[in-house]
């Protein structure tokens, strides 16, 4: 009997974490796939926990996600939401983190519009903390789930090219992927607009293409990420049209890519945009498997965190 | 792994040869047979639980006399996530997979477990197969019944009614497992002074 | 023009013997063995030695370094309007423990400083309470909005000695250049404070590597030179003194360099933690490392060593810009910019002396006589005849810094609980004792 090994109070993100620890969550999260076709979908294990969603930064997926997530080990699951933090008038986030914690959750489950939150706040509680995304820093348990993902269908993450395309300066996916996949052996390219790429992203270990022809060159996964139409104020793309006709998914670049590539999207999808109608639903697409495999995945790591009584073996 | 107050398993006797274990394992199969017929669904409880009730389902598969020739369904639980003493933090056990390919649902589930003790690794079990469908009966078949019940659980069908003390551990290994088929009798010892 | 003095009652004029010091005067290349005798507030006698008055107090500088008091030409003392944050009182306490006998306040204050009655406010209480000199700067434009020019006249009047929108830059370049233009009537030097707001952003660090991976919203060094790069030009076509705040990045100092080779009238100055650490340090989300301009990379920083040493950095000023964890015990992206710096400007630059690339004298320069030609502010000089202002440094005292300790209000350093090498041990402005360290018997 191998013991399951995840040596860490929190999962603020994935940068840190060795391929052992990755390996752990994601062969965990195959047993809790099974779950979710059973008649009855729960397993008892986290009976009498509770966990507790706190998202201030909207996001409807991912919080049903992780509340179906610890449901389904049969926790006590309470979302909260809020607007993204301290402004002068409110209650800063670590005074929100403070009285939560104070109602004894076993998990809090934080997202939140600026970097280096999910931190902040591991410091100031008792309770285990999973960041769902902190600003454009981090959302492990996403990357979690793509890799969960393309190892299903590539048998093994270590030799694949993954190529990440679109947003890649204000994407937490693309980071927490850039460090999952590398430390698990892929070789990662990222491309999309100039103005998309942030400076110095290939000291993070990557390729980085200001077109998206030479990147899908043989790539096994290709992962579209969604783009921001809101922030445009800045003007980074001049509009959705030549972002689509230059920087969208279509079949004819997906040709490029090898013939058994799958196409990931960690949603929502911008349909038209970065990726065509025809792929988002064809049969190259992962999309939804991801969906199923995110509660498997943040089943796992709530189990992780939270699973369990008290130690009292002898 | 000996040391002042260490505990060490330390073997004492073989309760059951390998021949003894096929004897046994032919007894039980032919009792299925008789008592859960017509139709029985064989569940091994993981991990040892499982192998013998794919022996059990072979047994019954190639038995010489026609009448008793029979095709039971076969799946395993693993009890893991329904522990009631699986500890907090960091280790935990593997978890294995659950596979009741056919619906248990009206069906005699015959639960088969390598060894019966305190009676929780099969209340466990119960409550997997509930949250699958609802069994028209289930019945319990062990290879070893070692005693020392903590819980209300008794096993309809028995290789080998061995009672010993909580010092004691019984141990079934198993070829599937590597090795040769051994019932094993252990005793706990606290190490000595070094 | 008037300044305001130490004359508060608790500090006496004394009759002081400083014996056996290392006596550095940069302004007249003075660097030996020597003693100095002050009394009524004036340096009365400098030379190896001499004999100390009768009934003088004999200060023993076996071991350390006598110079002119240093002057920093970049504080924010936060009074009026801030006073949780910091005040004239605790700031300038701070600035003595520091080393500091002159400081130029910064005029974001609340209300700005761009109106005399302001600067008057600033000069009274500096008068009640400092307890070193206080230079206050006047606004560049009225609220610091950037859209018209403040009363410099009347600034200055009233006791203003430069002026500056610190904390912001003028962005408006036609304002820019009428500001550079009516200062110049009045000689006073316009400090400017330089981010280019459309290029920043409202970044919280330095774009680069480390921001990238650690999603941080950034902004580049371009932000900066950008606008040094703007204003030279409007230099040489107006001619007025112009001051480049915290300068930060090796572009901007490459620029300043050539400024300076083409004879403009430009000075610069840089803070002790720009010349310490990288943009590294932020990428454990600590608001202690978010400041602006924000931490750069080691090449930049590298810049900031040769420019500070080859003079193309004139001299050494901290931003001390304290602030409460309301502002800084929040999200990186939230959370104010600025940390204090008038307690740990000593250890942290004499770093340079001791890597052997200044000299002490050099070093003493960039604190004193180099600032106070920039502004042309008195003091900056330790001679027979001037005023007693004097700085008493240890330079190998090592010692732990300690928010519990710290004089500041306001305890958001990046260096707390870090071990420093060199502190001041004596300040004596106008012949009082601002400050003595524990050798001396601690008068904080």
């Amino acid at each position: 009997m191998t013991e399951a090994t995840f040596p860490h109070r929190h999962l603020l993100g994935i940068e840190g974490l060795g391929a052992q620890e990755l390996n752990t969550i994601l062969d965990l999260s195959e047993r809790f796939l099974e779950i979710a076709d059973r008649p009855i979908k729960k397993v008892p294990t986290l009976r009498g926990k509770t966990v507790i969603n706190l998202f201030l930064e909207p996001s409807t997926r991912t919080r049903t996600s992780f509340e179906l997530a610890a449901k389904r080990l049969s926790a006590d699951a309470v979302n909260m939401s809020g607007s993204a933090s301290s402004t002068v008038k409110g209650e800063t986030l670590i005074d929100t983190a403070q009285n939560i914690d104070a109602m004894a959750p076993d998990v809090i489950v934080i997202r939140h519009a600026q970097a280096g939150a999910a931190m902040q706040i591991a410091k100031h509680v008792r309770a285990g903390v999973v960041n769902a995304g902190d600003g454009a820093h981090e959302h492990p348990t996403q990357a979690l789930l793509d890799c969960s993902t393309i190892r299903a269908h590539k048998g093994k993450i270590a030799g694949n090219t993954v190529c990440i395309i679109g947003d890649i300066a204000n994407s937490r996916v693309a980071r927490s992927n850039i460090f999952a996949l590398q430390t698990l052996g892929a070789k990662v390219r990222v491309a999309g607009p100039r103005t998309l790429l942030p400076l110095g992203i290939e000291a993070m270990g990557v390729e980085a293409f200001d077109r998206l022809e030479p990147a899908l060159e043989g790539a096994d996964v290709v992962m579209m990420l969604r783009i921001q139409t809101e922030r445009q104020a800045i003007g980074r793309f001049p509009n959705t049209r030549e972002y689509s006709r230059y920087f969208g998914l279509n079949r004819a670049r997906l040709a490029l890519a090898k013939p058994d590539a799958i196409v990931m999207h960690p949603g929502p999808m911008n349909r038209g945009v970065e990726i065509s109608s025809e792929l988002a639903d064809g049969d190259r697409s992962v999309i939804l498997e991801q969906v199923s495999r995110g509660v498997a995945v943040r089943m796992a790591v709530l189990y992780l965190m939270a699973g369990g009584a008290e130690a009292e073996r002898p | 792994m000996s040391g002042p107050g260490k505990i060490e398993l330390r073997e004492r006797s073989t309760l059951l040869d390998r021949v003894g274990i096929a004897r046994a394992l032919k007894r039980m199969a032919s009792e299925i047979a008789e008592k859960a017929g017509p139709d029985p669904y064989l569940v091994g409880i993981r991990t040892g639980g499982a192998f013998l009730a794919n022996r059990l389902a072979e047994i019954m598969k190639n038995d010489a006399t026609g009448d008793a020739r029979m095709h039971p369904s076969v799946g395993v639980v693993d009890i893991t996530l329904y522990r009631d003493d699986v500890f907090r933090g960091m280790l935990k056990p593997e978890i294995g997979p659950t596979e009741l390919e056919d619906s248990i649902e009206g069906r005699t589930v015959v639960l088969v477990d390598d060894v019966l003790y305190t009676g929780r690794t099969v209340r466990a079990a119960m409550d997997v197969l509930v949250d699958y469908g609802r069994p028209r009966a289930i019945s319990l078949a062990v290879l070893i019944d070692r005693g020392c019940r903590e819980l209300p659980i008794a096993p309809d069908i028995v290789g080998l009614s061995n009672p010993v003390d909580r010092n004691h551990t019984v141990s079934v290994l198993l070829a599937e497992e590597g090795g040769e088929d051994r019932v094993v009798l252990l005793e706990r010892v606290t190490g000595e002074m070094a | 023009m008037t300044v305001s003095a130490a004359n508060n009652k608790a500090f006496a004029m004394e009759t002081l013997f400083l014996r056996g010091g290392r006596v550095l005067d940069p302004a007249s290349g003075f660097d030996g063995q020597a003693d100095v005798v002050i009394s009524d507030g004036v340096i009365a006698r400098i030379a190896p030695g001499a004999e100390a008055p009768a009934g003088a107090r004999i200060v023993d500088c076996k071991g350390l370094w006598v110079t002119p008091g240093f002057i920093d030409l970049h504080v924010h003392l936060r009074e009026p309007g801030q006073e949780y944050k910091e005040d004239i009182e605790s700031g300038t306490r701070s600035a003595a423990a520091g080393g500091f006998t002159a400081v130029c306040a910064m005029p974001n204050t609340k209300p700005a400083n761009d109106s005399r009655a302001v600067t008057e406010l600033m000069v009274r209480r500096a008068a009640e309470v400092g307890v070193v000199r206080v230079y206050p700067i006047g606004a560049i434009s009225l609220g610091l909005e950037g859209k018209t020019l403040s009363e410099m006249g009347e600034l200055q009047e009233a006791g203003c000695v430069a002026v500056s929108d610190d904390g912001l830059p003028v962005m408006d370049i036609e304002l820019m250049r009428r500001a550079l233009e009516y200062a110049r009537g009045f000689g006073l030097t316009v400090i400017q404070h330089c981010e280019d707001l459309t290029l920043s952003r409202g970044g919280a660090m330095h774009e680069g590597a480390v921001s990238t991976r650690a999603g941080i919203r950034a902004q580049p060094a371009a932000a900066e030179s950008a606008m040094v790069a703007r204003d030279l030009e409007l230099v040489a076509l107006t001619g007025a003194r112009y001051h480049v705040a915290h300068i930060s990045s090796a572009e901007s100092i490459r620029l300043v360099r050539e400024a300076k080779a083409r004879g403009l009238p430009v000075t610069t100055e840089v803070t002790p933690h720009h010349l310490t650490l990288t943009d590294a340090a932020c990428a454990c989300y600590d608001t202690n490392t978010k400041m602006n301009p924000p931490l750069r990379p080691e090449s930049d920083l590298e810049a900031c060593r040769v420019g500070l040493a080859d003079g193309t950095i004139d001299c050494i000023a901290t931003d001390h810009a304290p602030h409460s964890p309301v502002e800084k015990d929040v999200e990186f992206e939230q959370a104010a910019f600025g940390v204090t710096g008038l307690e740990t400007a000593i250890p942290l630059t004499l770093a340079l002396v001791r890597e052997g690339r200044m000299t002490p004298l050099t070093w003493v320069s960039r604190l004193t006589d180099a600032p106070a030609r920039v502004l042309n502010l008195p003091g900056g000089k330790l001679s027979a005849g001037a005023v007693a202002d004097v700085t008493i440094v240890d330079p190998e005292e090592r010692w732990e810094v300690r928010a519990s300790e710290m004089l500041s209000r306001s305890k958001n350093s990046p260096f707390v609980g870090q071990t420093m090498v060199g502190r001041a041990v004596m300040t004596i402005v106008g012949g009082r004792i601002a400050f003595a360290g524990e050798r001396f018997g601690s008068n904080v």
